[in-house]
């Protein structure tokens, strides 16, 4: 894959030595990879933390003890072959598992480092604070409006003026403004695929979260839906953090500042997008990326 | 789960405003009584069968306590005697049922096979829909059309098998046209779910349409078609209104398959508004040997649903 | 075909016979249902009059106004109260029960409501109700219809909840709403049409139904609005009382015959509007 394809450099958190982050750094010195490697160190502000997490669906053994740390207001994605827990991880993060009965999870997810399975943390505040959008569009059977007023009203009180204030914003924000302004009472569901599906990030954006959750947003999307959103996650990322699941290198590629590989529930290799694709460390990942496998 | 702790003095977590943590203790709580409330109603609907089940019991103790196992194979009810034998009442009831079934299947079957693979798609809408419509038609229609219809037609017809038109087998002809549309409706829709490139491929074999039926949809669907005719037979158990008016009312036992009788739903219906003390026991005990008629045929089919979905591929 | 041999010959014409019986079976089934529907438009459009509606039933003559506003009275009732339990119901068993012991008890329970004769629940709320309140009343009646239609409401609420997708409920419950709020607010309008389609089906039924209402709410001749702890006027019982103990009077079975076309047209638009409503939520 070219290299005209990876994100620019100065983009990234640099090397080990290179501090040269706008932003005040935290004490995070080593990020532990499980193949026992040290990887470059993040000068970022650590937005997630997860150490030694285990994840058990039933008597499954989903997630293998995966450690990593996710920076703030840095794109982060997640690649491997199908099964091999990258979105199984990333619903650890919001917790949506708990939905379900015969779940498990062991050790600890931090956010801004607070451990998010303490008994203390509410679920729901939790999730309004870590927005998801899905695989397939999941728009309400409500219109577009409502739709996104929905998560808005949940914690928030605005007078009828400030809510159709932010939902434009919101609508801005994801570039579905000029389709669908006109159309703000009709269904959701009655929009195309990629505008639900930007109808779906519009909503997770109203309600303001500190993160963004992208469980393989453009899967059912055609090429240029994907290229919009693909566009919206680089612009996303300056205000919030953002992990995305993809099956696509190229998107990964292309939008991602950090890349993870997993495969059959355990984090392979986790470094610098850049330094992922161009010199793996590990010779599974070598072999996905050049499609060996997956 | 976390809620409860959440309303605690001590600051959140997540950098909560007060504003949030009071909105997320009250949606906790509506969380609690929103499970709480809606459970208890599903559980109330278990209470209902109980209550119906003791109730009944109850009420009935005094006829079962006088009359033990005689209840069950006396063959005469007469009330002025204070003799109850049920044993006519359950006989009309199954034969009854049993006439209406054994008409009401090969007609239902045949008409939904001709829906679904031999009728003209212009009219397949609309005579799907006159069925589903006519299964709606309120029981005691069939019973009036019985009385001022078919009584006095098979009168006319056979005069020797019914005297006065009335009996046995005019109540299951009319059970069988009630529950022809239910039948029929279920059947077709139970047959539609077959995919069609199982129908097809069939087809492209060089299969006539009767082998098609036979050999691919009727194996591929036989729980549903089972299902469908079990609740059928149900209906016409349980049935009052279409009944009451043209099986005789002759509380005599008299095993033949046309002449006058009873079942259990008109016995009851016709006796109870005058019935008091153990007579009015007597009629709730019968209630509750329908009900468990029903109830086992209910568990017969549900079993054999098992069995046959298990058994499939 | 000139190779046509004696096998395929045979299977042609079991083929032919039988779908000829079938076609025959179709005509048969439907004549005979057509020959009810006639009788029932014949005889009812001939005794069918202003008076019908505006006289109240009487022991001879008359007409059926109490009757049908004593219906429409019970049935409303029976209905909101069945609608409230069985929605809640259904919402317990589809959105929590999932597939825990109590839910499938509760499950085959309903099953078995749904396919109790309905005598057997008239019998029961002449037990509880009628018996302990020494006397016949159109709250019997309201309580004997709403036992027969909570199976049926419970039923369709639950299947038109678990029609709605899971993600939909994981997207809102991604943006931070409590479980209840995603009930009420996503699940139900995704489900909505189809629950309202159950609740007219269920309606549909209850207001024909004859047997339970002989033990519970009983007939009047008398005008009755509101006064539900007494005897209640009503159609079904009238056409039965009519064609049974007062079928010697010939305007008696007339009126039942125009009593039983209102009836029925009454079901049958009630049935189209929940066809009308299922259809429209299928085309978005």
């Amino acid at each position: 894959m070219s290299s005209s394809n990876l994100n620019d450099e100065s983009n990234l958190p640099a090397g080990a030595q290179a501090t040269a982050g706008e932003r005040p750094t935290i004490a995070k010195p080593r990020l532990r990879s499980p193949g026992g490697e040290t990887t470059a160190d993040v000068a970022t502000q650590a937005k997630l933390e997860v150490e030694g997490l285990n994840f058990y669906y039933g008597q499954f053994h989903a997630l293998k003890d995966i450690s990593m740390t996710v920076p703030a207001n840095r794109v982060t994605a997640f690649i491997g072959p199908s099964g091999c827990g990258k979105s199984t991880l990333l619903r650890c993060f919001n917790r949506i598992h708990d939905l379900y009965p015969g779940m498990r999870t062991e050790g600890k997810l931090l956010l801004d480092g607070q451990d998010i399975n303490d008994g203390k943390v509410d679920v729901n505040l939790l999730r309004a604070r870590i927005g998801m959008v899905f695989q397939r569009p999941t728009p309400f059977p409500m219109s577009v409006f409502d739709n996104i007023a929905f998560g808005v009203k949940l914690y928030e009180r605005l007078s009828a003026r400030e809510m159709a204030e932010r939902v434009e914003w919101a609508l801005r924000k994801a570039a579905l403004w000029d389709e669908v302004k006109d159309k703000l009472r009709q269904s959701g569901q009655a929009l195309s695929g990629g505008q639900q599906q930007r109808l779906c990030i519009a909503r997770s954006i109203a309600i303001k979260p500190e993160v963004i959750l992208l469980d393989e947003p453009t899967s059912a999307l055609d090429p240029i839906s994907t290229g919009y959103i693909e566009d919206l996650v680089n612009e996303l990322k300056q205000d919030y953090t953002i992990v995305i699941v993809t099956h696509n290198m190229q998107q990964a590629a292309r939008v991602s500042d950090m890349t993870a590989f997993m495969y059959l529930g355990e984090l392979i290799e986790y470094d610098r997008t850049s330094k992922i694709f161009t010199q793996p460390g590990n010779k599974r990942t070598e072999d996905y990326i050049t499609g060996r496998y997956g | 789960m976390s809620s409860e702790q959440s309303r605690s003095d001590q600051p959140h977590h997540l950098g909560a405003n007060r504003r949030e943590l009071r909105l997320l203790a009250r949606n906790g709580m509506i969380d609690r009584w929103f499970e709480r409330g809606t459970c208890s109603f599903a559980v109330l609907v278990l209470a209902l069968l109980g209550a119906i089940m003791l109730s009944l019991l109850i009420s009935a103790w005094p006829a079962l306590a006088t009359y033990g196992a005689d209840f069950f194979t006396q063959t005469r009810w007469s009330a002025n005697q204070e003799v109850f034998g049920a044993w006519p009442a359950i006989y009309g009831t199954l034969v009854t049922s049993l006439i209406a079934v054994a008409i009401a299947v090969p007609v239902s079957f045949g008409i939904a096979i001709f829906l679904t693979e031999k009728c003209p798609a212009a009219l397949r809408r609309p005579l799907g829909v006159t069925i589903e419509l006519l299964a709606g038609i309120p029981s005691i229609i069939y019973g009036m059309w019985g009385i001022m219809v078919l009584g006095p037609f098979l009168q006319w017809l056979a005069p020797e098998l019914f005297p006065a038109g009335t009996g046995l087998a005019t109540a299951g002809i009319i059970l069988a046209v009630m529950i022809i549309p239910f039948i029929t409706a279920i059947t077709r829709d139970v047959m539609s779910t077959v995919p069609s490139v199982t129908r097809e491929s069939a087809y492209g074999l060089g299969c006539t349409t009767w082998e098609v039926v036979r050999s691919v949809i009727f194996p591929s669907v036989r729980g549903g078609l089972v299902g469908g005719v079990i609740l059928g037979l149900g209906r016409a158990l349980g049935e009052t209104m279409a009944v009451a008016f043209v099986i005789g009312n002759n509380l005599f036992l008299h095993p033949t398959l046309t002449g006058q009788g009873t079942s259990i739903a008109a016995l009851i219906a016709s006796q109870f508004p005058e019935a008091d003390g153990i007579q009015r026991s007597a009629l709730l005990a019968l209630g509750l040997v329908l009900f468990l008629i029903t109830f086992v045929v209910l568990a017969i089919a549900r079993y054999m649903l098992m069995r046959i979905e298990r058994r499939a591929p | 075909m000139r190779n046509e041999n004696s096998v395929y010959r045979r299977r042609r014409l079991i083929n032919r016979s039988i779908m000829t019986l079938c076609v025959s079976a179709a005509v048969f089934g439907i004549v005979w249902l057509l020959l009810i529907l006639f009788t029932l438009v014949w005889q009812g459009t001939t005794a069918l009059s202003l008076e019908v509606f505006t006289e109240r039933t009487r022991m001879s003559g008359g007409g059926l106004g109490n009757a049908i506003i004593g219906s429409l009275i019970m049935t409303v009732g029976g209905t909101v109260v069945g609608t409230i339990v069985g929605i809640a119901a259904g919402t317990w068993l589809a959105e929590y029960g999932g597939r825990s012991r109590l839910a499938t008890v509760i499950r085959f329970i309903n099953d078995v409501l749904l396919s109790a004769p309905s005598i057997i629940i008239g019998l029961f709320i002449y037990a509880v109700v009628v018996l302990p309140m020494g006397r016949f009343s159109g709250w019997a009646g309201i309580a004997a219809l709403a036992v027969i239609i909570i199976p049926v409401v419970i039923r369709s609420t639950e299947d038109m909840l678990k029609l709605v997708p899971n993600t939909l409920r994981e997207a809102a419950s991604a943006l931070g709403a409590h479980r209840w709020w995603v009930v009420v607010r996503v699940c139900y309008s995704g489900a909505r049409a189809g629950i309202i389609t159950g609740v007219l089906l269920g309606c549909a039924r209850i207001s024909g139904e004859t047997a339970p209402l002989i033990f519970t709410s009983l007939n009047s001749n008398q005008w009755n609005f509101f006064n539900l702890g007494s005897e209640m006027p009503n159609l079904p019982m009238t056409l039965y009382q009519n064609m049974t103990i007062n079928s010697f009077i010939p305007r008696q079975v007339e009126l039942a015959w125009a009593g039983a076309l209102i009836l029925t047209a009454a079901i049958l638009i009630l049935n189209i509007i929940a066809r009308i409503v299922s259809r429209e939520s299928n085309k978005r």
